[in-house]
């Protein structure tokens, strides 16, 4: 085995400065927030209109008038701030959150991102996923390398619907961290157990070392 | 001060006479939080129909928008994500009920465009997928955009925790979502709150909403309030 999920968040969560005002996907994404450091003061937004997201309420403290973007109830922080969702995606759009984390379907070698729908699947709809690769400084999408029948998530190109094109910047999934540079993807960190050889073998995307 | 001629009793005296066949309503609130619970209510008793309603999501099954979808007053949907309940997912893949998606924040900026008379704008979000098809795209600085049209609804339907009799309103946490741009937008807007105040009793500064954008208010009685998804932590 090479990275577990918790690594893959422990790994994303690297990715963070302190300072940072950051947006994270429903999802693994969310676990990131568990690996920050103490020492380092990062800001969650919550599109829905918040920032400074707090932990999950106590059983007494929950308030059916603070949720997150996944409606899970949520608590607020000393620092925190609401506004309307103009004004949150003002924010977003304009470039003032600086790091986005995201699940994805599938990634291109060019930073195209799907994640949003399956042709002829019940379509949801994509929320704020697109507001958030297209106005959001740096996307990191946190994914496993495979689907689940095996078939590659990293590819030339997504043949599902794109939810933003060449919009991601890194890749993190269970077999390493990959990053897009000019239109192109490098792989820039093995996880352990890992070889050159079963990453070829486990990608369609082309990569360079 | 016409602060008077703003306040009604409940939802269905507030909505008397704005409701037609075929209009289009606006209706705050992201998931269950901050809905006008009441109004959806007396839209449902008041039997109108053909309805076209923006709002961020369709509620689920017993609750918010779904009460709608029960009774198929609704025609088409705005929304940038749904399927909470299985109402909608019948109704769409029956083709009974028309869908448009629009990313959260377009949808969000559509109406703040709306209510400040900006006709259009253009925003990066959805260049190069789906949600451009059709659209005008245009180059600036060397980076391409998509224009988006403003949105405007017959009818704004919101809520706010507290409101004054001139229509000032404040909302509370995350329920003020698209309640303030979607109040902005409608040809006439009503608010129902959880707490009618006189005017005066709320600070001018902590006002987030000017009542200039409100026609109707009143004061909605037992707010249900439920919660979609309650996640507590142990300790």
């Amino acid at each position: 085995m090479a990275w577990t999920r918790d690594q893959m968040c422990e790994r994303a969560a690297l990715e963070l400065e302190d300072g940072f005002y950051v947006n994270l996907g429903i999802g693994m994404p969310t676990l990131v927030a568990n690996y920050i450091p103490e020492s380092m003061t990062v800001t969650f937004q919550s599109e829905n209109g918040m920032l400074g997201m707090g932990p999950f309420p106590l059983d007494n403290e929950v308030d059916a008038d603070l949720i997150n973007a996944g409606k899970q109830t949520i608590t607020e922080l000393p620092e925190s701030v609401y506004f309307d969702s103009a004004t949150s995606f003002a924010m977003i759009r304009g470039g003032h959150i600086d790091l986005s984390i995201l699940g994805a379907l599938q990634v291109a070698q060019n930073g195209d991102l799907a994640n949003w729908m399956i042709p002829g699947k019940m379509v949801k709809g994509m929320g704020g996923a697109m507001d958030l690769v297209a106005g959001v400084r740096r996307v990191i999408v946190l994914m496993d390398h495979n689907a689940k029948d095996g078939s590659p998530k990293l590819l030339k190109e997504c043949d599902l619907p794109l939810t933003g094109a060449g919009v991601v910047d890194t890749v993190i999934t269970d077999l390493g961290l990959f990053e897009i540079k000019g239109g192109q993807l490098y792989l820039s960190e093995l996880a352990p157990n890992t070889s050159l050889d079963e990453i070829r073998d486990r990608t369609e995307a082309e990569f360079v070392q | 001060m016409s602060e008077s001629k703003k306040v009604f009793s409940d939802a269905k005296s507030a909505l008397d006479g704005l409701l037609s066949d075929g209009m289009t309503i606006l209706a705050g609130g992201f998931g269950l939080c901050g809905i006008p619970e009441h109004m959806i209510v007396a839209i449902r008793e008041s039997g109108v129909q053909n309805l076209t309603v923006a709002s961020n999501n369709c509620g689920i099954d017993d609750f918010g928008l779904g009460l709608l979808l029960q009774t198929k007053q609704i025609k088409k949907m705005i929304s940038s994500y749904v399927g909470e309940n299985k109402l909608f997912e019948e109704q769409f893949l029956n083709g009974d009920l028309e869908l448009e998606f629009n990313p959260q924040g377009t949808l969000a900026e559509r109406c703040r465009a709306g209510g400040a008379g900006i006709p259009a704008f253009y925003t990066k979000t959805g260049v190069g997928t789906v949600i451009a098809d059709g659209k005008e795209t245009r180059d600036f600085d060397g980076e391409i955009y998509l224009m988006e049209r403003a949105l405007t609804g017959d009818l704004a339907i919101v809520t706010a925790w507290k409101g004054d009799k001139a229509g000032n309103l404040v909302f509370r946490k995350t329920a003020r979502n698209f309640n303030a741009p979607m109040a902005t937008a409608g040809k006439v807007c009503i608010v129902e709150v959880e707490q009618l105040m006189e005017v005066g009793e709320i600070e001018p500064d902590q006002i987030h909403l000017p009542g200039i954008y409100v026609d109707r208010i009143f004061e909605g009685q037992n707010f249900e309030k439920r919660i979609e998804r309650r996640t507590i932590r142990e300790t």
